[in-house]
């Protein structure tokens, strides 16, 4: 019962208790109480407002209706109660028989259930109500048979999930006949979300009687509910308001009482309950804000695109901030191809979004020099960077699924950037983006562009995100695992589609992956990134031979190549990716590293470049290569 | 959406495949309809039939004389073989003719035509009401409170729009009444004669419909601006608003649509009860009546009527949900 004292002490669960409980207790109580009081005529004080005597007043024969709303609060609540049932019985028929009856019967109940539910409730209520005559029975039935359709879908809903699992099917292979599966093996799993709506739907009829009651249609005279007090109020409102207003409080707070309940069930069962979101997140301060660049930039060759320096991202965690990019610095030139490799994790995602600006206000993005074509992105961003960024930097993004709005036609898509930033018409923005779609390679582009995303096939959907890069004119091209959501066959297809565009117009190329395979097909150069710093950058013809890392030779041996022999297991990296949010004091390698030694666990080795450029961050660099993937941690000692 | 004109412009020559879905969407849903319509003319027909007893002898009550009784029950036609009834009854339809009033003895289609338009108004303008507050406000509130925004603001806007989303149009009308009518004395709280009038009962019946929606539409757009698409839409350097307006929206509009629809069309039924707090002049008022006084033919011509406004809203719904996301066309509904 642990699930339900936490429920209950929560601010909602403790409201919902309270005044459930207030509501039960007058129902059970309240016509002992104070039931002869409010029977009692004194017509010596008729229709007389609020006094020390009658606290809310009194009606036309100078009863006192703060003692009839207490009374009333039994014959509401049993009559929401009887609704209830009637509406759960009837919904637990209605919903099952499609399972029962099987599938054409079925199908029909299935039917009629959508078409009843479709009209709401006090429609079918009003309607079993002419049926069965006005009264406190006939609206029983009437607002009970009016939530059976609702209550009958959610049970068909239910049923159908539980009958498609193994347990069930595994009972009727066995020859148990329906009903018995039915009460055996559906019912008792479906039951939680089932009482949940019945809690809700006891809040919901009790509204509907007060409604029912008020248009005169439910409970008459003698006998009285919340709404028939307040039919009987709303008449006399400018003499007694409280005559009206008191019962409907009494309505407003019973009917809230069973809501919260029900919410409070949900979320001690886990269901259907609305997820909170992870704690505050700190107050982060967005956009760029520069830090002290503690060198002088290095000689900036003109054709230099990209160049970053000391690049650190700030992110809210559960417990805190956490910086997934601690201080990276690279460049990228003119008609270079860049590869940034690492686990997921090692923060080579975020660095893309970050020096592309994208990486959302709730990161702090910081840096000692972000240049884009040697302009400053740490500026505030203003139109002049928007059109830059919206015009020199195209990115594809990993899943071109859900990239493309699903609401729009990839025509219009791709000629919307181009129309803000370039000052294009309609239909020349048009055309450029259908002659872009054919310079990606889609087949048939003008028609291609009338169509919606989920018209394209995976691929040429990635296609066409990049032909959306290729509105403006492009110097740099951020792709984030391009290919990683694509089907084998087609990734690549995109892959020399990166490389033809890089070619054509000496675009530079950052890819960003998982897949070591990936980078070295494509890039010049590869930056291996672990726990948010790069470890290595070194030639992508030297990844072979010449990675001096442990962390980029064992992401290189986990690759299968043609010598790999297919049936021994592929190499993997033991242990788990560094947490960002707790890393040790020394190399943050250092726990899965088979070369760690005392210095590495101590102090963190930080990133040096021998004369060809070749930048590596480890104490043992030079290590045997052998070692790095074939010992075990702790093997190695201190050499 | 702005491109769709230029779209089909351009498309003349080349429309056959956008045209398929859109006639595949029209059947289904058409068909649809013509089931709906059927269950619910045959359902109130059968209404009359299903109500236990005698329902003449119920309606004239049980003095009158028994010439009397059959002589109703003759010119209501019960007497004759329910297929026969059937007939007349769909008959009676198609021409418009719905039947004599047990109590006004007037001709029902009279009735109805002369109390439909003030119950259409209300209804119309509460519509109208609900959604335009509704779509800014929670669009507005869910930019605010995306992730990681706006906590206070998000626990203020949800708490006030759970409690008015809570309170019963009725309710809501009666505290209306009580606050403008009672104790200011501002407007008028029956009838509707002059602008005035309409004022209240608008109010009760689109709060509570408008704090629902809108709540709906802020979960949706906190949803929709963490999508990749508006993350291309930003990565296209596009203004906030484009981002927000052009590329969220219309996903969170979709999103909330189904939902939007059960409140909209609860609405219709919305009016009885808020037309009852305020002495409207329309159906809803006048089907109360006709229950009480048991004038089954007036009921029957309502319920109709109503159903009839039910069907409406949600075929409405469902083709601007088609409009809005061409997903739908394709996915069964
Ligand atoms: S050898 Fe030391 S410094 Fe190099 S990666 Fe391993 S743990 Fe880090």
């Amino acid at each position: 019962m642990g699930r339900w004292s936490t429920a209950a002490r929560t601010p909602l669960g403790l409201t919902a208790a309270v005044l459930a409980g207030s509501v039960l207790g007058l129902a059970v109580l309240a016509p002992v109480v104070w039931g002869t009081s409010a029977d009692a005529v004194d017509t010596g004080s008729i229709l007389s407002p609020p006094s020390g005597e009658h606290w809310a007043g009194t009606d036309n024969l100078g009863r006192d209706i703060l003692a009839r709303t207490l009374v009333a609060t039994r014959l509401s609540v049993l009559l929401a109660l009887a609704a209830t049932a009637i509406a759960v019985l009837a919904g637990l028929v209605l919903g099952t028989a499609p399972f029962l009856l099987g599938r054409r019967l079925g199908r029909v109940v299935t039917a009629a259930v959508n078409i009843a539910v479709a009209f709401p409730g006090l429609l079918l209520a009003l309607f079993f109500a002419t049926i069965f005559g006005v009264g406190a029975t006939g609206a029983v039935f009437a607002i009970g048979l009016a939530g059976a359709p609702a209550f009958a879908r959610l049970t068909q809903t239910l049923v159908a999930g539980v009958a498609a699992r193994d347990y069930v099917a595994a009972a009727r292979v066995a020859g148990v006949g329906r009903l018995r599966v039915l009460l055996r093996h559906v019912l008792p799993n479906i039951s939680e979300p089932l009482v949940v709506n019945a809690t809700v739907g006891t809040g919901a009829a009790l509204l509907s009687f007060a409604g029912l009651s008020f248009l005169g249609l439910g409970v008459q005279q003698p006998g009285y509910d919340w709404g028939r007090l307040l039919y009987d109020g709303i008449g006399a409102i400018y003499v007694n308001p409280a005559a009206a207003l008191t019962p409907g409080a009494a309505v407003l707070v019973a009917g809230l009482a069973f809501n919260l309940v029900g919410e409070t069930v949900a979320k001690a069962l886990g269901v259907g309950g609305v997820a909170r979101r992870p704690g505050r997140a700190p107050r982060a301060v967005p956009g760029l804000a520069p830090v002290a660049a503690d060198e002088a930039p290095r000689a900036v060759g003109d054709d230099l695109v990209l160049d970053v320096r000391d690049l650190e991202v700030t992110v809210p965690g559960a417990r805190g901030p956490v910086r997934p990019v601690r201080g990276v610095t690279f460049s990228v030139r003119r008609g270079e191809a860049l590869g940034v490799v690492g686990e997921s994790g090692s923060g080579k995602s975020l660095t893309a979004l970050a020096v592309s600006r994208l990486a959302g206000d709730l990161a702090r993005v910081e840096a000692g020099r972000l240049t884009l074509l040697g302009t400053d992105l740490t500026e505030a961003d203003g139109r002049a960077h928007r059109r830059l960024l919206g015009t020199s930097l195209a990115m594809v993004f990993q899943d071109p699924t859900t990239s493309f709005n699903p609401t729009r036609r990839v025509g219009a898509q791709l000629a919307e950037g181009a129309r803000h930033h370039q000052g294009l018409g309609r239909a020349e923005a048009l055309a450029r983006a259908v002659d872009r779609l054919g310079a990606v390679r889609i087949p048939e582009p003008e028609r291609r562009a009338r169509q919606y995303p989920h018209e394209f096939s995976g691929g040429m959907r990635q296609r066409a995100m990049i032909g959306m890069g290729l509105m403006g004119s492009p110097s740099l091209v951020v792709a984030d695992e391009p290919t990683t959501a694509l089907d084998v066959t087609v990734q690549q297809q995109v892959l020399d589609l990166l490389a033809d565009v890089r070619a054509a117009d000496d675009v530079a190329l950052v890819l960003i992956s998982h897949d070591v395979a990936v980078v070295r097909s494509v890039c010049d150069r590869v930056v291996v990134m672990y726990a948010g710093r790069i470890v290595e950058d070194l030639p992508a013809a030297s990844l072979d031979d010449d990675a001096r890392h442990p962390y980029t030779r064992a992401l290189v041996a986990a690759v299968p190549d043609m010598d790999t022999d297919l049936e021994a297991a592929l190499p993997v990296i033991p242990g788990t990716p560094a947490d960002p949010g707790a890393l040790p004091p020394g190399c943050a390698y250092a726990p899965r590293c088979p070369l760690a030694s005392a210095r590495c666990v101590e102090e963190d080795p930080s990133l040096v470049s021998d004369d060809t450029g070749h930048r590596v961050a480890c104490w043992h660099a030079d290590g045997p290569a052998e070692a790095a993937t074939t010992a075990a941690p702790g093997e190695v000692g201190v050499p | 959406m702005a491109s769709t004109g230029l779209l089909a412009r351009a498309g003349s020559r080349d429309m056959l495949p956008a045209a398929r879905p859109w006639a595949g969407f029209a059947v289904r849903r058409l068909g649809r309809l013509l089931v709906s319509l059927w269950v619910l003319v045959t359902a109130s027909f059968l209404m009359i039939h299903l109500i236990p007893g005698d329902p003449v002898r119920a309606a004239l009550g049980p003095t009158a004389p028994t010439e009397l009784v059959e002589a109703k029950r003759r010119a209501l036609g019960l007497d004759e073989p329910l297929p026969v009834q059937y007939a007349d009854f769909l008959r009676g339809l198609v021409t418009g003719d719905l039947g004599t009033s047990l109590v006004s003895q007037l001709p029902v289609s009279q009735v109805v035509a002369q109390r439909l338009p003030a119950t259409l108004v209300l209804a119309g303008l509460a519509f109208v009401l609900a959604v335009t507050v509704a779509v800014p406000l929670g669009v507005a509130v869910g930019v605010l409170t995306r992730r990681g925004h706006g906590r206070r603001t998000e626990l203020a806007f949800t708490t006030t729009s759970v409690v008015l989303g809570t309170i019963p149009d009725f309710l809501f009308g009666v505290a209306l009444v009580y606050v403008f009518g009672v104790g200011l004395g501002w407007l008028p709280v029956a009838g509707a004669s002059g602008a005035s009038a309409y004022v209240l009962p608008v109010l009760a019946l689109a709060v509570g419909p408008a704090a629902v929606l809108s709540r709906i539409i802020r979960v949706e757009m906190v949803g929709v601006v963490e999508a990749d698409y508006v993350r291309t839409a930003r990565a296209k350097r596009l203004p906030d608003r484009t981002v927000y307006l052009g590329h969220a929206l219309p996903n969170a509009l979709t999103a909330s649509l189904t939902l939007a629809g059960i409140i909209l069309s609860s609405m219709v039924a919305g009016t009885v009860l808020v037309e009852n707090v305020f002495a409207w002049p329309g159906l809803g008022s006048t089907i109360v009546q006709s229950i009480v006084s048991k004038d089954y033919p007036m009921v029957q011509a309502v319920v109709l009527v109503y159903g009839l406004g039910v069907l409406v809203v949600n075929t409405l719904v469902d083709v601007a949900l088609a409009l809005l996301d061409p997903r739908s066309l394709i996915r069964e509904a």
